[in-house]
């Protein structure tokens, strides 16, 4: 058998149309390329992404069908990575889907779908409602301010600011998203500001 | 970095020091094959072991931990003495003509530079600068000698400076042997030939070192002095290692500065915008243009609130005080009780802090922590570290479930500052929001809590501008309004700016980061979404996506031509000019004002500098010398062998001094030089790939990789399990350790330090006691101390024990 890289990764990763290549005889890479090449059209929406792992900004294609991304592989049309990607990049729909025992995709268990809320002392999560979180988070940062901040230094400068809280942003977010962090934590008056680019 | 990953294709000669290309970059790693196969380049890594670029390289160069500026220091001497840096490139686009001032010297006994001081604040030095400035005539010129043989020209400093880096004493420092430190600099020093492209690749393996900031500083001196600076294949190139790390350091994430390496103002030294404008804007280079920056954000920031009657807002920026408030600083005011609740979005630094046990011991003094991620992390999930009773913990915790990358749509910067579009593809599982879409919300609900007037000073907070919801529905955030302000506009009509050009400092301009100006100029066809791939060309791909600054490739990129404009190589010429200087052709984005004439162009290539010539000699921005020296790390088993009154880096930032290992007692105690690393199935803290079965299967655990003669003398066996313990592993008096599989491996081999045999270990630090697969956490070895400029830990170095279990 033999397959060229780009048929195998797409063999290999997709399991929703794995109950139909698996009846393929893979005698030759000619058959596999000629019978994969229509299904994947038939079946699936392109949607380019950029890989979320290291700095190279691969580009991803995911496969969507029916709102659900079955299939990811590399670009081919992107300079930088030209279809290619490491382990991690092959590997990013595991991000949201596993396969079970019989190479069914299911939803990751781990992925967190709900807020979650430890209360002091407690040794168990709970489930909550999202205004509830968002709600109570804000007042525990305004408690938290009003009680530390400082208008002006020691010298008389304005310095708005307070020490009580820290801010960690993250390089795994969007410029979109980070920019908003930081207007938020200057708002609020946190000089505590950092993020894993220190790290 | 200064060029962009395809540009890889036109090095002659690359360099990856303190990184590893093949390892953490794999999809990089073609275009490094690139040049080899179509140009016959040649790749040099140096790195303390075979790792894999090393394997695949043609000469590996085998270093200790802690000693790039001793290697790189060695190259620079190797350069001058043989005269091999590229003359009319130095001559011209660099400060080595510059005369410095008389009173600048160096102690070669303490290893201090001149200006010297104490800092009572934090028990270390620091510096008085004013002997490293330039000499000056009455008028303010810089004086400078063209032939550079006055004896306080800069490169006349530098040589008598370098002149101690001889291949025996670098051999003796680095461990390495002196004829393939030879060979290396011999390979890497012919790009100083005019038409030859020198590339440096680096990553953590530079920057995580007290004295991280000069190991990048000693690379952009190589390559200032070879002349591969600003051409393509050339740069200094950081190969990072997040898929938006670029971003969200422009975005500023940092304390110490606003979107766009604005300086963060500081109460001592920035009271009013006035003072801000007049300490932090020079009288020349592209930073003259500061003000109009700064103000524009502060337009984005406070809208309409902002204007000139009250300097644009300027007082809602809280100001800084003198303290350190990164990383190490933060956590050690968290242990001493000062910070008493955290917002983390999407960060671990329960696994990836230095010290990181004690850290989570901090975390106990928050009464409340907000985690938002994409899966359970050890931040969030401290209260259940083993060992712990969640009982003694009162800290209120709330996780919030985040969307995935191909879940929602927005930019990221790459290593090549290229920002490009993701587009979303799926709805996210279950309740799971977009962090853009939670910050959105959390700040609204926080403007509506102030909005009575309730509560310290709500000013800065209820006069924020946060307009970003969707026209059809206010409660969805709407990404493309977030793109506009970031991109700019003009605040009369809304219109969007071109780019940065437009900016003013009057209050007529709107623009949340600089840098990113231009890159959502308009609705139809934004630069980031733009996927028009280069044809022909030397590999800008300037149809792909943006990148900052106004769609650059390679910065400083007026130095790929003489100062009469011919290309150093005419296979890669990047601009062409008609007689009469007229610019008729580009590759790239010319990297000068377009209002220069040819002539200016010429004199000023480094835009962003005052003086506009790169700095061999760094008059500025760098805390702790105007040249690189080599000081150990924080902890190391041998004495500074340059500099014998000195240890490690006099200014470096050092915390808990009682957890640092510096006695001789300590040194015996702790034999073996420890270096963390990366391996490519795994990302980071773990905590995304942990949870990925796929890569969990390629890489299943934790390991320490050991030399086989230290393995021999140990008793380890491939697969034993191995305790390894440092000196902040100590608790209630009783040293304990952490456990990793042992990989006895020839990667690594003893190395000779000044006659003396030393062992290296490795380690990565993916693992944590969460996710899928679980592990111990390597980062509970690391020390708390950090760089003189930037405090990054210093994880690539440190002292510890290793021992067999149950030996």
């Amino acid at each position: 058998m033999k397959l060229s890289r780009r048929s195998f990764l797409k063999l290999t990763g997709t399991a929703a149309a794995a109950a139909t290549l698996t009846s393929l005889s893979l005698q030759g890479d000619k058959k596999a390329e000629a019978s994969y090449q229509p299904i994947r059209l038939h079946y699936a929406r392109e949607v380019p992404t950029i890989c979320t792992f290291c700095g190279v900004g691969c580009g991803i294609l995911c496969y969507v069908r029916d709102g659900v991304v079955v299939n990811t592989e590399g670009d081919p049309d992107h300079p930088i990575n030209e279809g290619t990607l490491c382990s991690k990049g092959s590997s990013i729909i595991n991000i949201s889907y596993i396969y079970d025992e019989k190479g069914k995709p299911k939803l990751n268990p781990n992925r967190l779908t709900k807020p979650l809320y430890r209360a002091p002392g407690s040794d168990r999560w709970e489930e909550k409602d999202w205004d509830w979180m968002l709600d109570t988070i804000v007042q525990r940062i305004k408690d938290t301010r009003d009680r530390s901040f400082e208008e002006k230094d020691a010298n008389g400068v304005t310095v708005n600011r307070t020490q009580a809280i820290a801010w960690l942003g993250s390089a795994f977010c969007t410029n979109e998203e980070n920019y908003l962090f930081h207007k938020m934590a200057r708002a609020m008056g946190v000089i505590n500001i950092d993020h894993c680019a220190r790290l | 970095m200064t060029n962009h990953w395809i540009d890889y294709k036109n090095s002659d000669v690359i360099m990856n020091i303190g990184g590893n290309t093949a390892e953490n970059h794999p999809i990089s790693m073609k275009w490094v094959e690139r040049a080899r196969a179509e140009r016959g380049a040649k790749l040099i890594t140096v790195d303390p072991r075979i790792t894999r670029t090393a394997a695949v390289a043609d000469l590996h160069v085998p270093i200790r931990p802690g000693t790039n500026i001793a290697y790189l220091g060695g190259l620079i001497n190797y350069i001058l003495q043989n005269e091999l840096y590229q003359k009319e490139y130095v001559q011209h686009y660099t400060n080595a003509t510059y005369l410095i001032n008389e009173g600048f010297s160096f102690d070669e006994e303490t290893g201090l530079f001149s200006g010297a001081q104490d800092d009572a604040a934090r028990n270390a030095k620091k510096y008085d600068t004013s002997s490293w400035q330039y000499q000056r005539d009455v008028e303010g010129n810089i004086l400078k000698d063209p032939t550079m043989q006055h004896p306080n020209c800069v490169l006349q400093l530098m040589k008598k400076f370098y002149a101690k880096y001889s291949l025996d004493k670098v051999s003796k420092v680095t461990g390495c042997p002196q004829e393939t430190l030879e060979e290396s600099y011999k390979l890497f020093s012919s790009t100083g030939q005019p038409g030859k492209a020198g590339n440096i690749l680096y990553a953590m393996g530079i920057t995580q070192f007290t004295h991280g900031a000069q190991n990048v500083r000693a690379i952009a001196v190589v390559q200032l002095l070879l002349g591969n600076m600003g051409i393509p294949g050339g740069g200094v190139n950081a190969q990072r290692g997040q898929s938006n790390v670029q971003g969200s350091t422009d975005m500023a994430i940092l304390y110490h500065i606003l979107p766009g390496y604005l300086g963060a103002p500081r109460a001592a030294l920035h009271p009013t915008l006035a003072d801000y404008n007049e300490r932090e804007t020079p009288a020349s280079g592209w930073w003259v243009n500061k003000p109009k920056y700064l103000v524009s954000m502060l337009k984005a920031f406070w809208g309409n609130n902002a204007t000139r009657a009250n300097d644009f807002c300027y007082d809602y920026l809280p100001k800084l005080d003198q303290r350190d408030h990164s990383h190490i600083a933060m956590y050690k005011y968290m242990g001493e009780g000062e910070i008493e609740g955290m917002i983390c979005w999407a960060d671990n630094p329960a696994v990836t802090g230095p010290s990181a046990g004690h850290k989570r011991h901090y975390q106990a003094n928050l009464k409340w922590l907000v985690s938002v991620d994409i899966f359970e992390n050890e931040t969030a999930s401290f209260w259940k570290a083993p060992g712990t009773n969640p009982a003694d913990i009162q800290t209120e915790v709330f996780l919030l479930p985040a969307t995935c990358s191909f879940e929602r749509d927005g930019t990221k910067a790459n290593s090549g500052r290229w920002i490009q579009w993701q587009w979303k593809a799926q709805d996210p599982p279950g309740e799971c929001k977009s962090d853009l879409q939670v910050v959105y919300e959390l700040f609204k609900k926080l403007q509506e809590v102030y909005a009575g007037g309730s509560g310290a000073f709500p000013d800065p907070i209820v006069k924020m501008k946060w307009d970003y919801g969707k026209d059809e529905d206010e409660s969805q955030v709407d990404v493309v309004k977030v793109c506009l302000e970031l991109n700019g506009y003009n605040t009369a009509d809304q219109s969007l700016v071109t780019n940065f050009v437009s900016l003013q400092d009057d209050g007529s301009t709107a623009c949340g980061n600089w840098l990113y100006s231009g890159y959502y100029n308009n609705l139809e066809n934004p630069a980031c979404k733009s996927r028009i791939r280069e044809t022909e060309g030397i590999g800008s791909n300037l149809g792909w996506s943006f990148a900052w600054p106004l769609n650059r490739r390679i910065v400083y990129n007026r130095c790929s031509a003489d100062p009469a404009g011919k290309p150093w190589n005419p296979e890669l010429q990047v601009f062409w000019w008609d007689e009469e200087g007229k610019l008729v052709k580009n590759l790239d984005i010319p990297d000068w004002p377009g209002s220069w004439s040819f002539e200016e162009v010429a004199q000023f290539p480094f835009i962003m500098l005052p003086e506009g010539h790169g700095r061999l000699f760094a008059v500025a921005g760098v805390s702790d010398g105007p040249l690189p020296a080599h000081y150990e790390p924080a902890e190391s088993p041998v004495p500074n062998l340059f500099y014998p009154r000195a240890t490690f880096n006099p200014v470096s930032q050092r915390f808990y001094e009682e957890h640092l290992a510096e006695t001789d007692e300590d040194r015996a105690r702790y034999p073996y030089i420890m270096s963390t690393y990366r391996v490519t199935e795994h990302y980071q803290s773990g905590i995304v790939t942990r949870n990925m079965p796929w890569l969990n299967e390629l890489m299943p655990e934790l390991f320490i990789e050991i030399d086989e003669e230290l393995a021999a003398e140990l008793n380890i066996y491939n697969g034993d399990t191995v305790i390894i313990e440092s000196k902040r592993l100590f608790k209630n008096g009783e040293q304990s350790g952490i456990e990793a599989k042992a990989c006895i491996t020839k990667r690594l081999k003893p190395m000779v330090i000044n006659g003396q045999k030393k062992h290296i270990v490795g380690m990565p630090f993916h693992w944590g006691f969460m996710g899928m697969a679980k592990g111990a956490i390597t980062n509970d070895l690391s020390p708390s101390v950090g760089d003189a400029n930037t405090t990054i830990p210093e994880y690539k170095a440190f002292l510890c024990n290793i021992k067999r279990k149950g030996a």
